[in-house]
């Protein structure tokens, strides 16, 4: 039995290290807590239920200076830096396909636009973009004071403000009309997917989905204001200082969401490419020889084959996403970082527990994402013979 | 960031003074961006109210205003420095209020009394801060001025939008750029501002102020020697202002004087300066190489400066004002 002592060696060592790791976290723990002490720094995380006193720009649940407390204000950061990193997310990776389908379209414009604008995008730095977005377009859009007026919307320097919906009381049926419909579209989806897998012949997805999707709450819609409760809008005014009222989209909300998307768009372009060369060519040939488009052979043979080199990467991308969306800090977006990091630091002089409680957000949103891509991958991936 | 603490300079536990001397110059805390209180030149020198008063306390110390070194401190950032001893004072237009005083750092002397303005357009005619009802407004994060606009417009029933920026170029960008219709922070601070527009006279300060900011050099909680040594610094100006006592004439007055109490501000009789750690002469060294309150505002703030900035609170109590030294006995 030769190799016995051996492991029992490296276990050994294993569990060496592992103490000492342990050691060395213990050790940096009581020397902070014990340093603080003594530089009169309370820790702890009582001053989360203070009141916060200060004002943020865009909130997406009730808040007010007078009665909300630093939690609160937490959870409004949180809550912005998901709602630009989600929405970038989305709006990268169709962009990214896209782009990324077009550097190997066969048309030379489509091929040269699309090559043109990752190596534009993606040799930039984001900082200088975001700063393009916000204050170069900004600048060029009208005054506040002279608005563009759009059909109940406003556009100026100070954003955009659209007519809002009021979701109220039986309203609600709308929206859930809408999710109704997504869910619709989405079932209608497998079973063609599954009748084409049985031999059958294939249906038409998209346009019965899009009428799912449109028709539904469209349906709804109109069903309650013929019945006597129409859904309330509140339309924006003209106020004294600019337009008020209504659903407004900050300028350094647009600023963020566009170039956070545009930026990691050209990435995700430059992996979808590799992802796509990297089916055997064979493949693509096959389908044009059974009669396939290009669109078809993409869609059912390239892409989903595809798909399995590409998802790994492309989790890093939505990784940087969520961690880019910090740079809200320089163009004044109420980001987790900006409110909390900045502004509740600054005023409870907690550092400590506060970038604590940022670094674990960061982590359990970064981990949770890539558990999220890594099971999708497994799903996703065919199964190899 | 467990580890940060680890790594503390040795003066957090011995004397701040002990350390100064040890080291041989003073570290001091300040702003970097705001006209008239710290802002270094073409050249690279250090200018302004906050800036010369960490010279003064040079001065008295190693009778050289120039043994200092002057680190710009972010408003977020502040308060560890100083706590971390990174910094041996902190000198950086900081508003003395008791949560900081008693969470964060003592604060000897207040060297600037100021109040919170709006920066606004004149094309607006606006005269007063009510009627900034409905505007949007931009200001710096992490300030007492984020508190003090949320208080005064919800206790008058108005409404306001607001925007916030880490720094203040971003804030004055923004607000330059139309953005907002208003920039609020402390009025001296807007003085410094508006000129960095790129058209200062088409923007007014309006003349209300809706807080009271005074602003004092903060020093390290425990160390009360040090905080002797800070708040005596300024007084040694104000009385030095208050007796007449000039960078320009101070050397004629140590030798002529017959006043008791130029005498004993100048060191001539009495040993007061050893009560700080001090020699006999530390206030002596002070207006010789700094000047009085007097001499430090005109020449960092005054009507001969570009900021034009009137003493109003800040004159001597004898002129109306509130600055009061305590009698150097």
């Amino acid at each position: 039995m030769p190799r016995r002592p051996f492991r029992l060696r490296a276990l050994a060592l294993q569990a060496l290290v592992a103490l000492a790791l342990a050691a060395l976290v213990y050790f940096a723990a009581t020397n902070a807590s014990e340093k603080l002490a003594r530089q009169g720094i309370t820790a702890g995380f009582g001053f989360l239920s203070r009141a916060a006193g200060f004002d943020i720009s865009q909130r997406l649940i009730p808040y007010a200076a007078a009665t909300s407390t630093y939690l609160d204000a937490f959870v409004v950061g949180l809550l912005n830096t998901l709602l630009v990193s989600a929405l970038a997310i989305v709006l990268a990776s169709v962009l990214g396909f896209a782009v990324g389908i077009a550097r190997l379209s066969p048309n030379w414009l489509a091929r040269t636009l699309a090559a043109a604008y990752v190596e534009t995008l993606r040799n930039l730095p984001l900082l200088l973009q975001l700063l393009v977005w916000y204050v170069a377009v900004r600048v060029a859009l009208p005054e506040a004071r002279d608005p563009a007026a759009w059909g109940g919307a406003y556009l100026s320097q100070r954003g955009l403000v659209l007519p809002r919906p009021e979701f109220f009381g039986i309203a609600w049926l709308v929206p859930l009309a809408f999710l109704g419909g997504l869910l619709g579209a989405f079932a209608w989806g497998r079973r063609a997917a599954r009748r084409v897998e049985a031999g059958g012949r294939p249906r038409p997805v998209f346009w019965p989905g899009l009428a799912l999707v449109l028709g539904l709450p469209a349906l709804a819609w109109i069903g309650l204001a013929s019945s006597g409760h129409p859904v309330a809008i509140a339309w924006p005014a003209p106020g004294p200082y600019g337009p008020e009222g209504g659903l407004g989209v900050l300028p350094e909300f647009a600023a963020l969401l566009l170039g956070l998307s545009t930026y990691t768009a050209a990435f995700i372009a430059e992996i979808v490419r590799a992802g796509l060369n990297s089916v055997a060519r064979g493949q693509g040939e096959a389908a044009a020889a059974l009669g396939l488009g290009r669109a078809k052979t993409l869609a059912l043979v390239t892409i989903p084959q595809a798909m399995r080199v590409i998802v790994p990467p492309l989790t890093s991308q939505y990784l940087n996403i969520t961690k880019n969306s910090s740079l809200a800090v320089l163009i004044g977006y109420p980001d987790l970082v900006h409110v909390f990091m900045g502004t509740v630091l600054n005023q409870t002089n907690q550092a400590v527990e506060v970038v604590a409680i940022t670094m674990a957000v960061y982590l359990t949103l970064s981990l949770g994402l890539a558990a999220l891509m890594n099971g999708y991958n497994r799903r996703a991936a065919p199964v190899s013979r | 960031m467990a580890i940060l603490p680890a790594i503390l300079p040795a003066q957090a536990q011995d004397g701040t003074l002990a350390g100064v001397k040890a080291r041989g110059h003073l570290v001091c805390g300040v702003s970097g961006g705001v006209a008239g209180f710290s802002m270094p030149d073409g050249q690279g020198r250090w200018h302004g109210l906050d800036v010369d008063f960490c010279r003064a306390l040079a001065a008295a110390i190693f009778d050289d205003p120039e043994k200092v070194r002057f680190i710009p401190q972010s408003s977020a950032a502040r308060f560890t420095a100083l706590q971390s001893g990174e910094i041996d004072v902190l000198a950086r237009n900081t508003t003395w209020t008791l949560s900081r005083d008693t969470a964060a750092m003592n604060f000897p002397a207040i060297t600037f009394f100021d109040g919170q303005g709006f920066l606004v357009r004149k094309s607006l005619a606006i005269t007063q801060v009510k009627q900034l009802d409905r505007a949007t407004i931009c200001l710096q994060q992490g300030t007492t001025t984020e508190l003090n606009t949320a208080d005064w417009f919800r206790t008058r029933g108005l409404t306001y939008q607001v925007v916030t920026f880490a720094n203040s170029e971003q804030t004055l960008g923004a607000y330059e750029s139309g953005r907002c219709d208003a920039y609020s922070t402390d009025k001296s601070s807007l003085y410094g501002e508006r000129l960095k527009t790129a058209h200062p006279d088409e923007h007014v300060i309006l003349d209300e102020a809706i807080s009271k900011e005074p602003f004092a050099p903060g020093v390290r909680q425990g160390d009360d020697a040090w905080r002797d040594l800070v708040a005596w610094t300024h007084y040694a100006m104000l009385d030095a202002e208050e007796a007449g006592i000039t960078q320009a004439n101070v050397e004629q007055l140590r030798k002529e004087t017959l006043s008791p109490d130029v005498k004993r501000i100048l060191g001539v009789e009495g040993k007061y300066g050893q009560g700080l750690g001090l020699t006999g002469d530390w206030a002596y060294r002070i207006v010789h190489h700094v000047g009085n309150y007097g001499d430090v505002f005109a020449r960092n703030l005054g009507d001969a400066t570009p900021l034009k900035i009137p003493r109003g609170l800040n004159a001597l109590w004898t002129n109306g004002g509130l600055q009061y030294g305590p009698p150097i006995r």
